[in-house]
């Protein structure tokens, strides 16, 4: 569903872009577009109504008409609102400028990820900055919640505060900051139950705690799943406990997260950290400009440069390039490129990253596409020989039997390695015949021939894809 | 259990419902369903996450039959409840264990924090006032202290709980726990799993994988895939059941936290792409507010208060 929507906006912006005049019916029609892209992505009514407004204010305004480009001054002005309602450029640091011990407090909807999150605070702290941190659970609702993050504090290496039976949630936090003060410790993440944010007693006793810790940090802690439910959440729990930052968890599924977009604009607290994972390091500062290009479909270029920059040798990948584009790509070059991507990571995280990748994404959901199929791919290719990588149509029937034993895979995977190789090999074709200008109008999923998507239903159950690490 | 159920679905919801009621009576109090009229009710369709898709073609229906007349918030709560009703209907089935199966094995699986395990106890205790005999696994064996949380339950209704070592082959414990089930004749066997995203492939094929290794021991195991979702979720939720769907066949579906502020339009929107069966709702935190889904209560509570008052709309609750 989203990736249609995405080719739309893709579409409209494109559209805008090759328009010499600019009417106001084409900025209208433009507007129409990110409306439907930012509720389908779960920016709350209200939030998308008045971004709309303030885009559509700027958008007819007199320097977009006289630009050279209007469609791209459009394009722009939606993309930098976007940024700027997402608290601008730039991450926002945790406020730690309290006397120690310094509460830090953590509230938020059941299942929105406090108590995990309370854990991966405590690694980065204890951790990365070198403080001491106490976690303390005030969670007695949830059934061996309490114990949950004691668990986590000790595999963060950061201590938790003994579990007293019996005691409120305000006691516990009394207590959590009594220990805090005299055994000398820096930071005190207080964990709080599950709430709704129309239970009153229970939004009662969160503004109880906060009352007698006075945390220098609220943190409400969201999941980047949350449909239009994200304005009263936001609303409810900013007027009862006063939020200061917002930690969005589960980036790492595969919801757009409008609801980021919602949560600063009715708290205005901004987004301070993401969560991305179940492992503990998961934790990571927020960049609105990448949100911003995920809510409205149009990837993360910016982020995917910075991360190829970061982990490819640019050499080696000029050197295969150049290969590629005189179609003397083989599979040695292929193994090289395996080899590159590895240290990019996962496979779905860079198609995240590529505009106009959703249709493709979307054929590929729930698919393994982690890196462990490159390292079949890699363990396939050295078991071939040099003359069977540098022309691998040789390779018939014997010769794949032998590369299979001897790699440890079966014929089939064997098949369809060298399959995906000659679909490559026509994509480079293709893009040889686009050309660079073509290929950057028509984006990447345009070169997707069909063979390269893994084949769905009974018969590819046990692809390569498929198997577990 | 019959009694009362709709006025405490209905306090459950309430709070969803007062907020698009409200809304729908500033909208249409004596207007005349025009454009304008028609747009903002759509938003306010949008907004309930029922989907672009759903409320689209409520809108159409009404631009076709009522377009520019005099309509009252009345009138449009009546007929939004049974376009809802209508969509709903089709999946309103409850989950009723097979006792001949002795157990009836069910898995229960969802992304993180939708509520699985709290789910599972609250069936466990609903199942075992009602003489089934219930036993639980818990398979979650990578979350912290997950299988304690469920060993609490256990505790609390008195069902044995089947655990493993941390960090577990959760496909081995479910093998051993079913193998025992059938061996003392219980009746249900309610399999806890991890929280997943669906979007990751590993740990989705770890969950067909205790499928797989389920049905060594009976090719028929298990006998149903019960997805938790928590209402508060978007339109993700889409993606989410796809996957779940195809990769481990789901067989229905449980909706928690509709308690909240959350309005759970999101369940017509899936019950159109999907029609998979919504066995229960979850409007609370104890044990009894496990509740069966029905699609009118929910379709009424969900549109506003005032069209119980209506004397056109028969209760399709025959228990109430």
């Amino acid at each position: 569903m989203f990736d249609s929507l995405s080719g739309r906006m893709t579409g409209v912006f494109d559209r805008l872009r090759t328009r010499g005049a600019l009417s106001e019916a084409d900025v209208a029609e433009a507007m129409r577009e990110v409306r439907l892209a930012m509720l389908d992505s779960d920016v709350a009514l209200p939030v998308v109504k008045d971004f709309i407004n303030r885009v559509r204010e700027r958008a007819i305004g007199a320097e977009v008409l006289e630009s050279i480009s209007p469609g791209q001054a459009v394009a722009k002005i939606v993309n930098d609102a976007l940024v700027e309602a997402l608290g601008g450029a730039g991450a926002v640091p945790l406020n730690l400028n309290a006397a120690a011990p310094i509460p830090i407090l953590m509230v938020g909807l059941q299942g929105s990820g406090k108590t995990t999150t309370a854990g991966k605070l405590g690694l980065r702290l204890g951790g990365r900055e070198r403080r001491r941190v106490l976690l303390a659970s005030l969670d007695t609702q949830r059934p061996a919640a309490q114990l949950q993050l004691a668990q986590l504090a000790q595999r963060a290496g950061v201590a938790s505060l003994p579990i007293v039976a019996g005691q409120t949630p305000v006691q516990i936090a009394q207590r959590a900051m009594e220990t805090g003060r005299r055994e000398g410790y820096d930071i005190v993440i207080l964990d709080t139950a599950g709430r709704l944010s129309i239970d009153e007693a229970l939004m009662e006793e969160v503004r109880q705690i906060r009352a007698v810790t006075n945390p220098a940090e609220t943190l409400l802690v969201v999941d980047a799943m949350t449909g239009q439910d994200a304005v009263n959440t936001a609303r409810a729990f900013n007027e009862a406990v006063g939020v200061t930052g917002i930690v969005m968890t589960r980036m790492d599924g595969d919801a757009r997260g409008g609801a980021a977009l919602s949560m600063r604009h009715i708290t205005g607290a901004p987004i301070k950290l993401t969560g991305s994972g179940e492992k503990l390091d998961a934790l990571e500062d927020f960049h609105p400009e990448r949100v911003a290009g995920r809510i409205l479909g149009l990837g993360d270029l910016a982020g995917l440069v910075e991360k190829a920059s970061d982990t490819l040798d640019a050499e080696e990948s000029e050197k295969l390039a150049l290969k590629m584009l005189r179609g003397k790509f083989d599979l040695d070059d292929y193994a090289a490129q395996i080899k590159q991507i590895n240290k990019m990571g996962s496979i779905s995280g860079i198609l995240d990253m590529l505009p106009g990748m959703g249709q493709m994404k979307s054929q590929l959901a729930g698919k393994d596409l982690d890196t462990s199929v490159l390292k079949r791919h890699t363990a396939i290719i050295s078991s071939m020989t040099k003359s069977e990588r540098r022309t691998p149509d040789i390779i018939k029937a014997s010769r794949k039997k032998r590369i299979a034993a001897g790699s440890g895979a079966t014929v089939q995977e064997v098949n369809r390695l060298l399959k995906q190789f000659d679909d490559m090999s026509t994509m480079m074709k293709r893009i040889n015949k686009l050309g660079a200008k073509g290929l950057m109008r028509q984006g990447l999923g345009a070169l997707m021939p069909k063979g390269m998507m893994p084949q769905g239903g009974p018969g590819g159950g046990r692809g390569p894809g498929q198997r577990p690490h | 259990m019959a009694l009362g159920f709709f006025s405490r679905l209905k306090e459950g919801l309430s709070r969803s419902t007062q907020k698009l009621g409200g809304n729908i009576a500033a909208v249409f109090t004596r207007r005349r369903l025009d454009d304008a009229a028609l747009e903002e009710l759509e938003e306010l369709l949008i907004a309930a996450d029922l989907g672009p898709a759903v409320a689209g073609r409520v809108i159409d229906e009404f631009r076709r039959t009522r377009f520019g007349n005099e309509v009252t918030d009345e009138e449009v709560r009546v007929a939004l409840s049974a376009e809802v009703a209508r969509v709903l209907e089709p999946v309103a089935i409850p989950f009723v264990p097979d006792p001949a199966l002795k157990p009836h094995v069910v898995l229960v699986v969802g992304v993180n924090g939708t509520g699985k395990t709290t789910t599972i106890g609250k069936m466990a205790l609903q199942y075992g006032r009602a003489g089934v005999r219930t036993i639980l696994v818990a398979g979650d064996t990578f979350r912290a202290a997950a299988v304690e949380q469920l060993q609490i339950w256990g505790e609390r209704v008195g069902a044995p709980v089947i655990a493993g070592a941390p960090n577990a082959d959760a496909a081995g414990l479910a093998y051993q726990a079913f193998e025992r089930a059938r061996a003392e004749g219980a009746d249900l066997l309610l399999i806890d799993t991890a929280g997943r995203l669906h979007n990751k492939g590993a740990l989705m094929e770890e969950l067909a994988k205790i499928i797989r290794v389920l049905r060594k021991f009976d090719e028929t195991a298990p006998h149903s895939v019960l997805l938790v979702l928590d209402a508060t979720t978007g339109q993700n939720a889409i993606e989410q059941v796809r996957v779940f769907k195809e990769m481990v066949n789901i067989s229905g579906l449980i909706v928690t936290k509709l308690d909240g502020s959350a309005r759970g339009g999101i369940v017509v929107a899936l019950a159109e792409a999907f029609g998979l069966p919504v066995h229960a709702v979850g409007v609370g935190e104890k044990a009894e507010d496990l509740r069966p889904f029905r699609a009118a209560d929910f379709a009424r509570g969900l549109v506003g208060d005032s069209v119980r008052l209506t004397a056109s709309q028969p209760s399709a609750d025959p228990e109430t």
